[in-house]
This record gives C-alpha cells, sequence and structure tokens, in this order.
C-alpha cells in the first residue's frame, strides 16, 4: 500500500492491532512509549525491529516478558544501525537464495538520542553511507534518561541534567544540541523527516514514507521525558506542540536533499506573528526552572537567539522567506 | 589415512587459505573491516564477491564493532555468517563477543592473531584472542595454512550444531601463518557445501505459544536480547557453559567426519599428541610454534631423550580430560604463551593447564614459557632449551624458576 492510499484516518489506526504492545513499563507520560506505538502503527508490512540499549528497550523487553508482536533484536547501546545493517544484508541473501517466505520485510531501528547523537553515530553514518534499505527512528528526550538523565549530544542548550546540572557557576549545559537530522541529510540519504507526536499524523505519514523509499531513511522524532525534563506527565503531547509552534523543534522533511517545512512548521513560517516565544515551551519544565530566576535571564536569551538562527537557516534551507528578524 | 575424494593442491597463504574456505562454505553474510594481518582474507573474499563467485552479501562495514554486531544480527536473522579480524579489531569488538555468544549466535571467525598496542606492533602473537578468553567463543588455534582452511569448514558445523550454537574463532598466527605461502589441499566446492550443510535452528517456544525456528521471521515474531535481571540472567549464563561442554563432543565429533572426507584430522580435534606416549618431559603450545617443535622432538628423541609435545588445538572449551589424558605419564611440563597476563603470575595457558594438572594422579612439575610477544622469532635452539629445563628439573627435583621469559633481551 502506498502513502497516497493510506489514509491514518483515526478510524484505521484504531482498528490497525497494535504491535507495540501494553503492559510495557514506561513511565506515565512518556513520550517515546507514545511514539513507538503510533509508529508501529504504520507499518506496512512483515516487519523486524531492532532497539539500541535505552529506556525503551529496557521497559518493553523484560524477560520473560515482551511489548513486541513483530520480530525484534537488541544487542547494545551503539548498535541499532548495525544490527539493520545485518539484518536487511541477511534477508536480502536469504531471499535470493530461497531461505525466507516473505516477499519483501521492513527493517526498523529505533534508538535514544544517546544511542544516535553520540555513541551509536558511527554506526549509523556508516550504514547509510553503504545505503542499507532500512529505517532509522530516533526517539530524542535530550538526555540518558534511562541512566539518570544525563545530558547527550542532543540535550539543548541550558538544559540541567544530572551531568550539566545548573549550579551557581554554571548554568546547565553549555553546549547546543548538535542538529542531527541537518548531518543525516548532508549524507546524501534519500529521506530525512522531523515529526513530534502531536502531529501524529504527520508522523505516520512520515515512517511510511521512510519505509517506502529505496535505501535508507531517517526519522527524528521529538519525544518529551517528564521523568527527566521534570515535567508533568499531563503536558507531554502539548509540549509535543509547543515545541513546533516556538520553532525549537521544526517539523519537515528532506526527499532526496530537497528541504521542505511540513504543514505545523509551514503555518509558523506563513504567519511568523503566531510563532511562540521559546519560554512559553520551556515554563513549566524543571529542567529550564533556572533560566526563569533573575541570574538565568541571559541563558534565556541564547535559547531565544539560537532558536530563530537555527529557523532562519531552515527557513532559507527550505526556500522560505525569513520573516523572524 | 584413505581419502576417497580426489584434493587439488595449491600454494595459498593462511589468510588465502581462510578466504578459500569460506567461499566454499556457502556463507551468506561476511560483515568485516580490514586490519594488518587479517586483510588479506577480506581482500580475496570481496575479489570472489567482485566476480560473482559466491552468494554472499559482503558488508563493508565502518569498524570492527560495527563488523561484529553485523554479523551477529545476520545470524540472528538466520544467515550463515562469518567474519575477519585480529588485535586492536578484536579489542574494539570484546564488548559484542559477548552479546554474540549470549545471543546463541554461531558466528565464525578467522582471527590472524596478532600483538596488542602499545608500542604499536603487528606481528603474531596471542594476546588478542587470549584477552576474549571469557567472552563465551570457542577458540580453535591451527598450526599451519591446512588447518587453517580445514577448520574454518569444521567451525562451520561446530557452531551451529544444535547441542552447541556458540560462535567459534579460529586462530591462524599472524605473518608466520597469515602471510606465509604453504602447499594446501583443498576439498572440491560440492563436498564441501555437503560437510557444512544448510543452517538448522533449533525449535522454541514463542511468545504466542507456538513452535518457531530460532530466528528474527516475521511470520514467528520472537523477542531477541532481551533484558533479563536478577531471576533469569544466571540460568542464561548457565546454558551457555552447558551448551560449550556439548561443544567438547561435538568438535570431536566434527574433526573425526572431516577426516573421513578429507583424510586430514588434528589430534582428537581437541588435543594432538606428538610423541607422548613415553615422554618424561613434555612442551605443551598452541598455533604455529607446534610445526618448530616437532623437529625439535625428533631431535631430543634421537639423542635418547623422552620428549613429546601437546598442541592444544581447542583452548575453548578446554579439553581438561583429554589434557589429563594426554600427560598422565609425564613427569615435567613445561606450558609455552604467547601472551602475558600482567601481574598474574604467568600466562593464561599455563593458568589452566597448573590448575587442571593439580588433580592429576600423576602431579608433574608445571613451569610456564612465555616466548614470542610481538612476533619475535624463536629458535629451535631456543625451544630445545625448554627441555633441557625440564630434564634439570627431574634432576633436581624441584623447580628453581616458575616462569622463564624465552628469547628476551637480557
Amino acid at each position: 500500500m502506498t502513502t497516497q492510499e493510506w489514509k491514518f484516518t483515526a478510524k484505521d489506526i484504531a482498528e490497525k492491532p497494535d504491535l507495540f504492545l501494553a503492559g510495557h513499563r514506561a513511565c506515565a507520560g512518556c513520550g517515546p512509549a507514545t511514539v513507538l506505538r503510533l509508529i508501529m502503527k504504520a507499518t506496512r508490512g512483515p516487519t523486524i525491529v531492532t532497539e539500541a540499549t535505552g529506556c525503551m528497550e529496557v521497559v518493553s523487553s523484560i524477560y520473560p516478558y515482551t511489548s513486541w508482536a513483530v520480530p525484534w533484536l537488541h544487542t547494545a547501546f551503539e548498535t541499532a544501525a548495525s544490527n539493520a545493517s545485518g539484518i536487511e544484508a541477511a534477508l536480502k541473501i536469504m531471499k535470493k537464495k530461497g531461505r525466507i517466505s516473505q516477499e519483501h520485510v521492513d527493517v526498523i531501528a529505533f534508538a535514544g538520542d544517546g544511542g544516535t547523537f553520540d555513541i551509536g553515530f558511527q554506526a549509523l553514518s556508516g550504514a547509510v553511507e553503504r545505503g542499507h534499505d532500512f529505517l532509522f527512528v530516533l526517539y530524542d528526550n535530550e538526555a540518558y534518561m534511562n541512566t539518570g538523565i544525563q545530558r547527550s549530544g542532543g540535550t539543548p542548550h541550558g538544559a540541567a541534567t544530572t551531568t550539566s546540572p545548573a549550579g551557581t557557576v554554571i548554568p546547565g549545559k553549555l553546549e547546543y544540541k548538535k542538529p542531527i537530522a541537518d548531518i543525516m541529510v548532508a549524507h546524501g540519504m534519500p529521506y530525512v523527516a522531523t515529526a513530534t507526536p502531536y502531529y501524529w499524523k504527520d508522523l505516520m505519514t512520515k515512517v511510511r514514507k521512510g519505509l517506502e523509499v529505496e535505501g535508507p531513511a531517517f526519522l527524528h522524532v521529538f519525544a518529551p521525558c517528564p521523568r527527566g525534563w521534570r515535567s508533568n506527565p499531563a503536558k507531554s503531547i502539548e509540549y509535543a506542540k509547543l515545541a513546533v509552534e516556538s520553532c525549537v523543534f521544526p517539523v519537515w522533511e528532506s526527499v532526496d536533499g530537497h528541504c521542505q517545512l511540513s504543514t505545523p512548521s509551514k503555518l509558523v513560517a506563513l504567519a511568523p506573528q503566531k510563532k511562540k516565544p521559546v519560554a512559553d515551551y520551556l515554563q513549566g519544565q524543571g529542567r529550564f526552572r533556572h533560566m526563569f530566576k533573575p541570574k538565568g535571564k541571559s541563558v534565556l536569551d541564547e535559547v531565544q537567539r539560537i532558536t530563530d538562527a537555527r529557523w532562519d537557516c531552515l527557513l532559507r534551507k527550505c526556500g522560505e522567506t525569513s520573516k523572524t528578524a | 589415512m584413505q581419502t576417497t575424494i580426489k584434493q587439488k593442491m595449491t600454494a595459498l597463504a593462511g589468510d588465502q587459505a581462510v578466504a578459500y574456505a569460506v567461499k566454499q562454505s556457502d556463507v551468506d553474510v561476511v560483515a568485516a573491516y580490514p586490519i594488518t594481518p587479517q586483510t588479506i582474507i577480506v581482500e580475496k573474499f570481496s575479489e570472489y564477491v567482485a566476480n560473482g563467485e559466491v552468494e554472499t552479501e559482503f558488508v563493508c562495514v565502518e569498524s570492527e564493532h560495527s563488523a561484529m554486531t553485523a554479523s551477529l544480527a545476520a545470524s540472528a536473522t538466520g544467515a550463515r555468517a562469518f567474519t575477519a579480524t585480529a588485535s586492536a579489531g578484536l579489542a574494539l569488538m570484546h564488548e559484542m563477543l559477548f552479546v554474540t555468544s549470549g545471543c546463541r549466535a554461531p558466528v565464525v571467525m578467522a582471527v590472524a592473531n596478532r600483538a596488542l598496542s602499545a608500542p604499536l606492533n603487528i606481528h603474531g602473537d596471542h594476546s588478542d584472542s587470549m584477552a576474549q578468553r571469557d567472552s563465551g567463543w570457542i577458540q580453535m588455534y591451527a598450526e599451519n595454512a591446512q588447518e587453517a582452511y580445514d577448520s574454518i569448514i569444521q567451525a562451520f558445523r561446530i557452531a551451529e550444531n544444535l547441542d552447541v550454537l556458540l560462535p567459534a574463532l579460529v586462530g591462524l598466527d599472524g605473518f608466520t601463518l597469515s602471510h606465509t605461502l604453504e602447499n594446501v589441499e583443498t576439498l572440491p566446492d560440492e563436498t564441501v557445501k555437503e560437510f557444512v550443510g544448510v543452517r538448522k535452528f533449533p525449535n522454541v517456544l514463542t511468545h504466542n505459544g507456538k513452535t518457531a525456528p530460532f530466528r528474527l521471521d516475521p511470520a514467528n515474531p520472537m523477542t531477541m536480547g532481551p533484558i533479563a535481571l536478577q531471576n533469569y540472567y544466571f540460568e542464561f549464563k548457565r546454558q551457555q557453559e552447558e551448551a560449550m561442554k556439548h561443544a567438547v563432543n561435538v568438535i570431536q565429533q566434527v574433526n573425526s567426519e572431516y577426516a573421513k572426507i578429507s583424510g586430514r584430522s588434528y589430534g582428537n580435534g581437541l588435543v594432538e599428541e606428538y610423541r607422548l606416549e613415553d615422554a618424561e618431559v613434555a612442551a605443551v603450545c598452541l598455533g604455529s610454534t607446534a610445526g618448530t617443535m616437532k623437529t625439535v622432538v625428533d631431535d631430543l628423541r634421537q639423542q635418547g631423550v623422552k620428549a613429546g609435545l601437546l598442541r592444544l588445538r581447542t583452548f575453548r572449551p578446554l579439553p581438561v580430560e583429554a589434557i589429563r589424558s594426554a600427560l598422565a605419564d609425564v613427569k615435567a611440563v613445561a606450558v609455552m604463551d604467547k601472551c602475558m597476563s600482567f601481574g598474574g603470575n604467568g600466562g593464561p595457558v599455563f593458568h589452566e593447564f597448573r590448575h587442571l594438572l593439580y588433580e592429576a594422579a600423576n602431579h608433574p612439575y608445571v613451569v610456564n614459557y612465555i616466548y614470542g610477544l610481538g612476533g619475535r622469532d624463536t629458535s629451535p635452539a631456543e625451544l630445545r632449551s625448554i627441555y633441557e629445563t625440564l630434564q634439570g628439573i627431574l634432576q633436581a627435583g624441584r623447580i628453581e624458576t616458575p616462569i622463564h621469559y624465552l628469547g628476551l633481551r637480557g
């Protein structure tokens, strides 16, 4: 079934059986768990899933239980992409030799920000360079949550984590979030997209596109973590909306290197007056609490500045006129 | 031994012999990264791929870590997977070696044994694979290029045996074997293909309550590589140890089955005894050193010295009974290590032997010789001195120096 035929209506989705099953041990309000469930609802046929060590791996596979209704492999932290490489290579040759029954099997690799920006990056870059046909999904909760909220290359500037605490001298993480999706576009891969679970239809459509493309696809999904963000579990999906509206996490896709904004971010580009200040998104998250104290003003300003600069850069890449000055 | 199958004699370096064995073994996926002195294996295999001589997906990974991971994942999917490495490459794989054995993925790997840095050294010793001792891999060491060829073919049968299902590595000494041309007898393609067969899978209970082959198959979803905590982890590990015990028998069976088609066998597959029947003094070594050692033993025998050699072909699983029985009448044993265990009171092979001979009825004297590190040549004269030391121990009735360094600058 092609993307055009697939409607992703609420009814269709509700009727499709879950492949990421209930009963896993994720926290209340867990963004990644919602993301995984939506993504697995968007699969198109026989699928093998592989996953890096991390929150979702741990909560879904505690032996002798499993939340996976598809074949699933975990090996280590840095290996989501190299697992996918081996699985895809095996499927290809075994099909040629008539040793598997399926006409085609999709391969999806899930990794968190640690397993993607940091320790898993080399394997990811190598797998994409080799052109394996798989979808890599980064569920980005912006720190090493499973080990207790340590900063990663995906942690944004200013965020307090247990290894970048907001102290009296250093106000949270000093470094900036690695523009991972841009880096993946620079690999010359056929499909790269960003998404959040608030815009679930956009997310699911992108999953389907990523699976349909020949060769590697990369999907960067924003995944709020109430435990690590010190935020209200009831607000996770709201943060997934505010992040887009404030342009902290714009949604876009790059098809064969041609970049375009997806509708939610396109609407912000068309009506820049509606672009929300980053403070609207940051407020209420404990990890940014220090920014709202008098001494934190400069950090808050810097977050606004870098958000605007990156948004401008994205607008130029997408051929949109910058209206944020 | 009479062989019924006509074989071809070719001049091959050890690495080439390994690549040729892989070519003949109907391997589905090869994922590898270049490193001296293993590189010829991947180069040669790339040629087979480029010329359409193999039906194999060759994955040119970006590191050895990914080489091992991709091999493991391919194996979990149901493919027959092979990789090769050495030294730093094997060290980089270290983490994944445990995961591969823990996932019960029967990956086969050639290791062109080489020293570990620092200082950087590309030549042969056993530091690399000895450092993987406890990773749950079967470890076999070849004496020559012929054995490297034969052992790779055998390794697929051993690793994939349903009572074993463990990954297996075949060590061949860097440069001494990897890069040196020897006459190697190769079996016809069809014979090897038939010998290794098509990979089989054990039937396991899936979480759907069905019984299905143990591999990643969308028709029978299975969760592989889960998290298992205090309540189950220990049982997983105990099962791996049980599989190692099974491997002791399977290695012997495969060794004799292979002898029937090739006319070649390596002792009982676990240990090779050389003139040990009435030996009073014996050395123990792994790999290519055994070749030189055998001529030394012959010379000593001519001089009336009751010398013998035990070549340990299989280091993991450690063939405890076979070793005890081979050394049952020996009075003094020198165990040779091409590896250091810093601060460990001797090398790793020495540790094993002294510990398993502790309960041997003959209770022989056991000393350690550390030698050949970083590819340092070991001469027949130096090897002969080992036996002289053992004779001295017997005369004196005691061990003066338990740990010797052979050929070390004074």
